[in-house]
């Protein structure tokens, strides 16, 4: 009969000798391995009060950027939904109203900008897509929750805490802290 | 009613209170080898074990207890419903029942009374044991037939099997180290194994003891011969059909069983509470009966242990091959020990 495949071997079914029907050698050798194994370092990483360590380019949670003056950067131009292949995001464009310069830095808004994250594969184009460096992927990930519908990240989720008011929340959402 | 208030009441009221902490002290150990196990089970396999419930995850059996007794409740309604019931108690009882004639201790003193750690001095001590311990099969055994389940059904007859079978070698190994000690009072093994010039059993039996470790084994259902719970070909064994404290009661059984056979072995063959090189007649009688429980604990903390090595060490027996060790191997070594041990003593005796 031919060989199903390359590495197939033949199965040694000699008798067992004397000392291998006794078990007993190897089980000893056996249960030295096992007690071995006390002595030895254990890897486990106790998740909520450690952390694995990330690496620079982890993609995690979205978060939309503001420029120096804590300025929002997102002008609505949609590039990030039109390059997003799970269709996750959708956003609805607004115009910026004379006094709210201080709020806005392009002359459009996303007045609306939604991120349903159970459909997001955290790919990063849209990080590349967007002309104005709006939208970055963080070092932090979603977390676990009971309902769908918590899923769906809105702006108030997204935009990152403004760095010069509020700095310990601008650094948690880029995942410096901790 | 003079006759009534003649009898020994105090001694009715302290084998009461002996018994309670007994059961409940053993309880107690069953509740935490729960516990040992999984934690000695993660030391082995490079884990941490469970460590979320209080300070170590010491209060996890109590979780784990508390989750059973909040489980849902279910009989199966082609069930035999009585049977069905009586099975995880049982096995409990019978668990719980060598208790008896194990001497813990030698005695307290209180006041001007010397009071026994034994609850029952019976001579025929051993034998008891073993009569009990073929008693546990019971509770496999029936638990198994009134679920009105095939696998159930196989893993109760595996189950009875499997003691049949490993109880000879163990009663022929028993046999050997009677004619050693000559009394199956345990309280006189114990002093036997004390006695000045004596060494434990376990020197004079080796081979008696290896067997009796084994058979211990197979009596308690625990790796690497745990067929009648054998996840991958009888999903659950026996207790397939139980659920809630039923099977919390199974499931506990076992480890009393444990614990139960680790102070039998350490009475029989590692001189129960004897602490070696250390004369215990130069001790007050409360020090020497305090010194003596810790060191019979020490021995069958070992045990456990022991037990807890092997399950995650090795795997589980084929069916064939567990018969052919009881019946093939171990059956035919004992008996060989018992003769040779006969004809050393013979021997001795005629020089």
């Amino acid at each position: 009969m031919q060989a199903l495949t390359q590495r197939a071997k033949q199965v040694n079914r000699k008798p067992m000798t004397f000392m291998e029907s006794l078990y007993l050698p190897s089980i000893f050798k056996g249960m030295g391995i096992t007690f071995s194994h006390i002595f030895k370092k254990n890897p486990t990483i106790h998740y909520p009060e450690q952390q694995r360590p990330f690496s620079p380019v982890f993609r995690g949670l979205h978060v939309l950027n503001r420029d120096e003056e804590g300025r929002e950067r997102c002008t609505a131009c949609g590039l990030c939904a039109v390059a997003c292949p799970a269709e996750a995001i959708t956003m609805e464009a607004a115009e910026r109203l004379p006094g709210e310069e201080h709020l806005y830095r392009e002359e459009k808004y996303a007045a609306k900008y939604e991120i349903n994250m159970l459909r997001c594969i955290f790919c990063g184009l849209c990080e590349e897509a967007c002309p104005k460096d709006a939208i970055y992927l963080s070092e932090t990930f979603a977390p676990a929750s009971f309902a769908r519908k918590t899923f769906i990240y809105g702006k108030p989720d997204l935009l990152i805490p403004d760095k010069n008011k509020d700095p310990e929340g601008y650094a948690k959402a880029k995942g410096l802290a901790n | 009613m003079t006759s009534l208030l003649a009898f020994d009441w105090f001694l009715v009221l302290e084998k009461l209170i002996l018994i309670a902490v007994v059961i409940f002290g053993s309880l107690g150990v069953a509740l935490y080898t729960t516990f040992a196990e999984r934690k000695v089970a993660g030391l082995l396999q490079d884990r941490p074990g469970p460590n979320r419930a209080g300070p170590f995850g010491l209060l996890q059996p109590f979780a784990d207890g508390l989750k059973l007794v909040f489980k849902e409740e279910i009989i199966p309604n082609t069930s035999n419903k009585t049977l069905f019931i009586l099975g995880p108690g049982l096995a409990m009882t019978a668990a719980l029942m060598t208790s008896a004639v194990v001497p813990w201790g030698k005695a307290v003193e209180i006041g001007d009374r010397v009071v026994s750690l034994q609850i029952a001095d019976v001579n025929i001590g051993m034998l008891y044991i073993f009569a009990i311990l073929s008693l546990g099969v019971y509770g496999i055994m029936i638990g198994g037939w009134a679920s009105n389940n095939k696998f159930s059904l196989m893993a109760a007859l595996r189950g009875a099997s499997q003691a049949i079978s490993y109880e000879l070698a163990m009663g022929i190994s028993l046999i050997a180290l009677v004619m050693v000690t000559g009394s199956l009072s345990l309280r006189e093994m114990v002093e036997h194994q004390m006695a000045e010039g004596n060494l434990w059993n376990v020197a004079y039996q080796p081979l008696g003891f290896l067997i009796f470790l084994i058979c211990a084994f197979a009596e308690c259902n625990r790796a690497p011969f745990d067929l009648p719970e054998a996840e991958n070909e009888l999903n659950f064994g026996y207790h397939q059909e139980y659920s809630s404290m039923k099977l919390g009661f199974f499931l506990f059984a076992e480890y009393v069983n444990m614990f139960m056979s680790s102070v039998i072995m350490s009475t029989m063959y590692f001189g129960g509470y004897d602490v070696p090189f250390l004369d215990e007649s130069t001790l007050s009688t409360n020090v020497a009966a305090l010194v003596g429980i810790v060191a019979l604990m020490t021995k069958v903390v070992a045990f456990i242990f022991f037990f807890m090595w092997v399950r995650w060490t090795i795997p589980r027996f084929r069916y064939d091959q567990l018969m052919q060790l009881g019946w093939k191997k171990l059956v035919p070594l004992a008996l060989a020990n018992m003769i040779i041990t006969g004809a050393v003593i013979l021997w001795l005796q005629g020089k």
